[in-house]
């Protein structure tokens, strides 16, 4: 099965002055599925242009298999683009369509439409062979992408927001599908999104972007358990920062204080390097936020519920801390259908598990 | 049942209302007129007659000259539409400020009057022109040669003239053709030269088409350019139509040879229809996609094949030509560049080496000698041409009020209303740009001349509508097309009454779009000859009239400076309009 490495090296572009793509370097290994993750800007498209070929980067280097195809032109490299808004080619038929790769390398007829009867059927749409692009839905148009992108087993397949357009149903239903056809095929899959759900749910890997470099790369648990920025906290999914103050650092996590806090806490780190002193942001999840009421009095803070909502599975309790200062924070837990038991207005106490509070370095300071 | 049929009838009320003027305009002075013409080619004193056409064929002269109509016709078009197409595509491939100098460039030629543009090539095309002086410079030739009044020369002058035409008609399409498709290609292994062929250049077709039609149609109609560059064997169908009614005011030939004109008109259309649908030339893309692709079989498989072969033989070639390492995949190449500058400066540069002889005291004669402004002093002293200047304007602007009134209603109606038979209408309405401008002038000229309206302005002015309404329905359409009409309804829940709604909402949005649309049926009637060839003359005639009745006479410096003014006036008006056009593309 064709699959490859694909190596990025300190690969930058620039547009005037503007720098779209930093110095960036990026290994992805044979098979995996990575996911370049990012705000609009942050610089993943461009990253995936110039692995493409469809842009030529001022620096650095690609390299697929080991071999350098910097300056290869897009169609001698072997890769697979599904585009986001699919780039069917409207004046040939989806057969033709999916045909087109096989005839620029020059395959036989027979096998040629062989394999194109394979690839509708790996992506359950054999019926439509003799239709035009245009003739098919949103979702339809998509599978005929991945079919014509898959039907020439490219070395590596990149795609760029290939679910954007569709409604959240049909994206769900996709994920799946691109994700069952990854483990059948077992291709090098990159690809790009800035929704941070489908990120953690589809990725082997997650590549963080952010203003044109990368913020963090790891898998999803990483990413989501151990961000190592504000960012990152920020970026994948909710999440409270609380301002904090490191007290010590042993191996096991950090002793911290919390901005106007006495009460010396405990939390863990995620992979940077403390000190004593530094001011960090103490970062907890809303599901690992418990709430009291205040009469039990054993969290660590206290705060006035300002707003109740139920967002299908998750309700989720939004409250002003008592601290001047401090940010609004957030709690969810699972919907139930029994009463709720508070009433906006409520003085409530919030605690958590030391093992759920993270440490992230403040870049900006306290 | 009362209420049910009043609600029922207000909207064929309100339709009438809309659409009549418009309707009125063209069966009055569009299709009656036609049809008189029509009907003179038949009918004499003593009743039907065939004499007309008779004497129309008994001779090869007039087939002869419809066959040199079609043979300058079809080079033309051809020519135009292979030069146009890189141009074209250049500006469909480059960011947003180089777009825009290049069509700018494009449209200024566009905008130049015919007649400027021709009276330029007899200057730059003379014996003791550019052209020549280059040539003798370079030791090309030893004396001066004549280069005008040939067919080379109406080519170019032809060519100049619609070369503009057929690149902003192939625009329209290829500015949507969705820039990744060749992309897409390149990342499924098609080389640069497969990528174009194969994608790009098959989805383009209807837009070559289109500009082929409107290039051919247009080309057949002409009389200015061969008149001015052609000598006797390039004489063309509409020039015949000229001579008979300015010199032996013999109607019922001319209107046999309109008919000729007429009937060859049609089988281009119709053969056009055949082959690719009508609906192409709005640049409905698609129809015609479906038409082409659904004609499968072995017209298909050749054309593929051909298709394949251009692929892989330009594949080819450039992989001979250096790698081009140094600028990105879309970078246009620099001999495309090369090309499209070289085809701009071609177009662009008789008009404007026209300024320094203006301004020169030695005569036409190339290079200009000296400085005087004693021919603008001419041409501001001289009744006739200062007449002719206020003439054109009034009936520019009475042009442009009657257009605005009459075909604004009428596109709100195509827009907005669900009237049966949109297209039939569509096309009712644009009838007076396909038919042969000359047709639609020698039939106005008749009936003119027996209510007595030949020589007056109003006549001009309802002869400029039938032909600027068109545009002015068109581009209309094309604003209201962009209008949320969700505003207005917002407009009204927010307490503001239909007339409040229009003032304050409708008319403010959509007015940069009416102020071009007004733009367009002026420059279209100030720029207007064939129906002021005869239905103006003397004092009463028009800026282009007087230029054509000066230039058929002599070929002065005069002449160039009128040409200066009309490029510099006509130079602001596309500024301006262009201004708008961003300021409702903005939104």
């Amino acid at each position: 099965m064709a699959s490859s490495s694909l190596r990025v090296s300190n690969l930058c572009k620039r547009y005037g002055d503007f720098v779209a793509l930093a110095p960036t370097s990026l290994d992805v290994a044979k098979g995996e599925f990575l996911t370049l993750l990012g705000p609009s800007g942050s610089g993943k498209t461009t990253l995936l242009s110039l692995i493409a070929g469809l842009a030529h980067p001022d620096e650095g280097r690609i390299l697929i298999d080991d071999a350098d195809v910097t300056h290869s032109p897009a169609y001698a490299r072997d890769i697979g683009v599904v585009f986001q808004n699919y780039a069917l080619f409207p004046h040939m038929t989806v057969e033709e369509n999916i045909a087109f790769p096989l005839k620029m390398r020059k395959m036989a007829d027979a096998e040629a439409r062989k394999l194109t009867a394979e690839a509708l059927e790996t992506v359950r749409l054999p019926h439509v062979a003799r239709r035009y692009p245009r003739e098919l839905s949103g979702g339809q148009q998509q599978r005929i992408a991945l079919a014509r992108c898959i039907v020439y087993r490219p070395a590596i397949i990149l795609m760029d927001e290939p679910l954007g357009a569709l409604d959240k149903k049909l994206r769900d239903q996709m994920q799946l599908e691109i994700k069952r056809i990854h483990r059948e095929l077992r291709t090098t899959i990159v690809y790009v999104t800035h929704d941070q759900e489908e990120a953690m749910t589809m990725s082997d890997r997650i590549c963080l972007m952010n203003a044109g470099a990368i913020e963090q790369l790891g898998t999803p648990e990483d990413l989501y358990f151990r961000p190592r920025s504000v960012f990152v906290a920020d970026f994948l999914g909710e999440s409270n920062l609380l301002s904090a103050t490191v007290r010590d650092v042993d191996t096991e996590g950090l002793d911290i204080v919390l901005a106007d806090h006495e009460a010396q806490l405990r939390a863990v780190g995620n992979g940077s390097a403390f000190t004593a002193g530094e001011p960090i942001k103490v970062m907890v999840r809303p599901q690992n936020l418990v709430v009291e009421d205040a009469a039990a009095g054993r969290g660590r803070l206290t705060g006035r519920l300002t707003d109740v909502m139920i967002s299908g599975s998750l309700t989720r309790l939004y409250i002003a801390p008592e601290a001047a200062g401090m940010a609004p924070l957030v709690a969810a837990y699972p919907t139930r259908s029994s009463a709720a038991p508070y009433e906006i207005g409520q003085l409530v106490s919030l605690g958590w598990n030391a093992a759920d509070a993270v440490a992230i370095r403040d870049a900006k300071g306290a | 049942m009362a209420k049910l049929r009043a609600w029922q009838q207000a909207p064929l009320l309100n339709w009438a209302a809309m659409g009549a003027p418009l309707v009125l305009l063209l069966v009055f002075f569009l299709v009656y007129p036609v049809g008189q013409l029509l009907l003179l080619s038949i009918h004499n004193d003593r009743g039907f007659t065939l004499a007309q056409y008779r004497q129309l064929f008994a001779s090869s002269v007039y087939l002869d000259v419809l066959l040199i109509t079609l043979k300058i016709s079809l080079v033309t078009t051809l020519v135009c539409v292979v030069a146009g197409y890189p141009i074209a595509y250049l500006i469909s491939m480059v960011g947003k400020e180089r777009k825009a100098t290049l069509l700018f460039w494009v449209l200024l030629s566009f905008w130049t009057s015919f007649l400027v543009r021709a009276f330029a090539w007899i200057v730059l095309l003379g014996r003791n022109g550019v052209v020549n002086k280059l040539l003798l410079s370079l030791g090309i030739v030893s004396a001066p040669v004549d280069l005008l009044y040939s067919f080379g020369s109406v080519l170019i002058g032809m060519v100049n003239a619609l070369l503009p035409l057929a690149v902003l008609t192939m625009l329209s399409v290829m500015e949507n053709i969705d820039r990744n498709l060749p992309r897409a290609a390149a990342t499924l292994g098609a080389g640069p030269g497969m990528a174009f062929w194969k994608i790009y250049f098959p989805l383009s077709l209807p837009g070559v088409a289109a500009a082929g039609i409107m290039v051919f149609v247009t080309a057949i109609g002409f009389f200015i350019v061969p008149a001015l560059l052609g000598g006797r064997r390039e004489t063309m169908i509409t020039q015949l139509i000229i001579d008979q009614v300015q010199q032996t005011m013999n109607w019922g030939f001319a209107g046999a040879i309109s008919v000729l004109l007429l009937a060859v008109v049609l089988i281009v259309f119709t053969v056009y229809d055949r082959l690719l649908g009508l609906s192409t030339m709005t640049g409905a893309a698609t129809a015609v996609r479906a038409k082409l692709s659904r004609r499968s079989g072995l017209f298909a498989r050749i054309g593929d094949a051909v298709l394949t072969l251009l692929g892989a033989i330009s594949d080819r070639i450039i992989g001979l030509l250096p790698s081009r390492r140094d600028r990105g995949p879309d970078t246009p190449g620099l001999g495309l560049q090369g090309f499209v500058w070289i085809m701009l400066t071609v177009i662009s540069a008789p008009t404007l080496l026209m300024i320094p002889l203006s301004f020169g005291t030695g005569g036409l004669n190339w290079p200009p000698q000296g400085f005087t402004l004693h021919w603008y002093q001419e041409v501001l002293q001289s009744p006739v041409w200062t007449q002719a200047v206020i003439r054109s304007l009034l009936v520019g602007l009475g042009t442009g009020a009657l257009a605005m009134l009459i075909g604004t209603p009428a596109a709100f109606l195509l827009v907005r209303s669900n009237i049966p038979a949109k297209g039939a209408w569509l096309a009712f309405i644009l009838s007076p740009i396909v038919a042969p401008r000359m047709i639609i002038a020698v039939g106005l000229f008749y009936v003119f001349a027996r209510i007595g309206l030949v020589g007056s302005a109003f006549g001009l002015i309802l002869g400029h509508t039938v032909v600027a309404v068109p545009y002015v329905v068109m581009t209309m359409m094309a604003v209201l097309r962009n209008y949320d009409t969700r505003l207005d309804h917002a407009a009204q829940s927010l307490g503001a009454r239909p007339f409040a709604t229009l003032r304050h909402i409708t008319f403010p949005i959509l007015g940069a779009g009416m102020m071009s649309s007004f733009l367009f049926a002026f420059a279209t009637s100030f720029d207007e000859l064939t129906i002021a060839l005869f239905a103006t003359g003397g004092l009463n005639a028009t800026l282009p009239k007087q230029f054509w009745d000066e230039v058929t006479l002599q070929v002065s410096p005069v002449i160039a400076a009128v040409s200066t003014c009309l490029f510099i006036f006509m130079g602001i008006l596309i500024f301006v309009a262009e201004r708008l056009r961003r300021r409702v593309a903005a939104r």
